[in-house]
């Protein structure tokens, strides 16, 4: 290989963005996926979620029974749906999914408080989807305690619950309330940059190859290095725009929290869209087709949704897809977006995972580059 | 004379497939060599080992003075290479894709050589219409005005005129001759046979194997053919009686006409006599090189199997 002529690289750089911008596709990847995409999932995707339909059988009417139900529902889990009038109807709308929780408060409630005397409130879940449940459950733990403070006060106040012997305490540090979008939102961030540039360059390549176009190119003194940051630059220039829409939506539309950290995001950026920008020419040198190049893109996108801990939590994954996890680019792309912006984290917090993405660029672009044949053999 | 092409016992193989069989040519400087064959006969194949677009498995050879293989470099810098398919980016406009060629060869002068090509091409008006909303015609002289951009000296074109109506072949045809005037060497490959009399010289390759060279008068000379042309009544029906008769190798009918060719006088003399008295006219005519390209085809085509 002789030196890189960069006047041959402009060349290809020239070409690669009049063409860019004459494809509307490209527009339509660039910004509608980043706008659709944290849309319906900054809104739609929630693991903690609330205001869940809720039952209650009233089996006596005081004051004790309507402050429970009141407690519930001013923790914002429970919205009352439905007024039961026997345990058999109560357990109709649990059964059908009118109902996600069943309350009953008994006969005897106020009597046995009044007496301090071991009084229970049943609440009953669905339990089919226990990330559905799991937040509302927790919130209950709360609930004896300060349901009845009113009511206790005055005349029963000596009677009120006795301290329970221990607490337990939750406590959640940088997302105190549990607000899903505020994993989800950074978490897009890797998922889009992924989806558009490793899909935009391996099928950019493959065209060339597709159309006949790279007989041409192969035909005339252009380096594959040249043709490879000729090609790729443009879409440097697509990532840098999607980053700048994600963010700005993240902090507009979902409030996202923006800790800093802002020398290792960038960092991480700037890796992560040259690694996948070099995966998606590597893809171009293996497909034969676009469509390929388009399945191919795909089998590298799903294991990266579903088990870098964008969808679900990396640590509740089996040891054995972690350490798949661990080898997927974008893991340690959402760990950087996520310390940087929810955590505040700094350089020395990052090296590792900035680290990790250096090694996929390095490894990526060298193998693009080995296998990007100068000849059609 | 100097060789602008020169190279010996080229082979490729793809897979179990011998495509070129120990190619062996030489093109003298500003010739017109026209490269004939049946399709799959390894036409594409030597033009890409040619410009280094494939590496031989064995071989070698020189291509205007550089070694094809070791000075692939070179000889890309002073060859333009035209493809069977349009090749050139459709969704660039005419200007851009001369502008990028210019670019990638560093040439000098941009603005002055693209506007020149566009003057010579007639497509100065046109210069901001997408290269893919031209007509077949069009895009072939775009791609030959590509690939002549960077002035080279040898230019291989692999069936430029393929689907191109008779008066745009003829246009592209005149352009190829005004180059080649002008000192460029022409490797092109073709099927028509009113191009290949219109080259210097031609080389014919079937199965990967080059079985004639010459001008088109020395190949028609060296094929030793003997062709009859008879007039009379129906004559798709005569032909397909003489085609298995001994001593007539081609038989092919011309509308009213037939053409008959054999190589041994005697025997297709003896092949047509029983038809002499019954209408029909024959005459002793001189083979057309389509004649001889179809004796040629058949004859190779025994020899594989």
């Amino acid at each position: 290989m002789t030196g890189l002529n960069w006047n041959r690289v402009l060349a290809v750089l020239i070409k690669e963005f009049k063409q860019l911008t004459r494809d509307r596709i490209t527009y339509a990847m660039m910004l509608a996926i980043p706008v659709v995409q944290l849309t319906l999932f900054g809104y739609a995707i929630n693991t903690e979620p609330r205001h869940l339909p809720t039952a209650v059988l009233m089996q006596e009417d005081s004051r004790y029974a309507r402050s429970i139900t009141a407690a519930l529902k001013n923790s914002n889990y429970f919205d009352f749906v439905a007024q039961a009038r026997s345990p058999s109807e109560l357990d109709r709308l649990l059964r059908t999914g009118d109902a996600q929780f069943a309350v009953t408060v008994p006969g005897d409630f106020s009597r046995r408080v009044a007496r301090g005397d071991k009084a229970q409130v049943l609440v009953e879940a669905d339990a089919t989807d226990p990330s559905a449940t799991g937040g509302a459950l927790a919130a209950l733990a709360a609930l004896p305690d300060q349901a009845l403070s009113h009511d206790l006060a005055g005349a029963l106040a000596a009677r009120g619950p006795s301290p329970a012997p221990f607490e337990v305490v939750v406590h959640r540090r940088y997302n105190p309330e549990a607000i899903t979008s505020y994993n989800i939102v950074p978490g897009l961030l890797g998922i889009i940059l992924s989806l558009t540039l490793v899909m935009m360059t391996a099928l950019s390549v493959t065209r060339e190859t597709e159309r006949g176009t790279m007989e041409t190119l192969l035909s005339t003194p252009l380096e594959p290095l040249e043709v490879m940051i000729g090609k790729l630059a443009p879409y440097v220039m697509v990532g840098l725009v999607q980053t700048a829409i994600i963010l700005a939506m993240a902090a507009v539309l979902f409030h996202v929290p923006m800790g800093g950290g802002w020398i290792g995001l960038s960092l991480g950026v700037a890796l992560f869209i040259t690694g996948s920008l070099a995966l998606g020419f590597l893809i171009s040198t293996l497909a034969r087709s676009q469509l390929q190049a388009m399945q191919m893109s795909f089998f590298y996108i799903l294991p990266s949704i579903l088990l870098s801990g964008f969808m679900f939590p990396f640590r509740g994954m089996p040891a054995w897809a972690q350490w798949i996890g661990e080898a997927i680019p974008v893991t340690h792309f959402l760990r950087v977006v996520r310390g940087s912006l929810l955590k505040s984290q700094g350089l020395g917090d990052q090296w590792r995972e900035l680290l990790a993405l250096v090694a996929f660029v390095c490894i990526v672009t060298a193998l693009a580059m080995a296998r990007y044949r100068r000849t059609l053999d | 004379m100097t060789l602008a092409i020169d190279v010996h016992g080229l082979n490729k193989t793809f897979g179990d497939k011998h495509v070129v069989d120990d190619v062996t040519i030489q093109v003298e400087e500003g010739r017109i060599c026209g490269f004939l064959g049946p399709n799959g006969s390894g036409k594409t194949t030597t033009l890409r080992m040619l410009c280094g677009l494939l590496t031989p498995d064995s071989g070698s050879g020189q291509a205007l003075g550089f070694d094809i293989i070791r000075q692939a470099d070179e000889v890309k810098l002073r060859t333009g290479y035209m493809t069977q398919k349009f090749s050139l980016y459709e969704d660039l406009t005419i200007a851009e894709n001369l502008e990028f060629t210019a670019r990638v060869y560093g040439l000098d002068r941009r603005r002055e050589r693209v506007d020149a090509a566009l003057e010579r091409l007639g497509l100065t008006s046109r210069r901001g219409q997408l290269a893919g909303t031209l007509s077949g015609g069009w895009k072939q002289r775009l791609a030959l005005a590509t690939a002549t951009l960077h002035e080279p000296r040898l230019l291989l074109l692999d069936e430029p005129t393929a689907g191109v109506d008779p008066k745009a072949r003829r246009t592209f045809w005149d352009e190829i001759h005004a180059l080649a005037a002008e000192g460029l060497t022409v490797l092109v490959s073709t099927h028509y046979m009113d191009e290949a009399e219109r080259c210097h010289e031609i080389a014919y390759i079937s199965y990967g194997r080059l079985i004639a060279r010459g001008t088109a008068e020395e190949v028609i000379a060296a094929s030793g053919l003997i062709t009859f042309h008879g007039e009379g009544p129906d004559a798709d029906k005569l032909a397909h009686e003489l085609a298995g008769r001994p001593g007539v190798e081609t038989a092919a009918a011309f509308g009213q006409a037939i053409h008959v060719s054999g190589t041994d006088r005697a025997a297709l003399e003896a092949a047509i006599q029983p038809y002499r008295g019954r209408g029909y006219a024959w005459t002793e005519a001189h083979p057309t090189l389509e004649d001889v390209f179809i004796q040629l085809m058949d004859a190779s085509q025994d020899n594989i199997r």
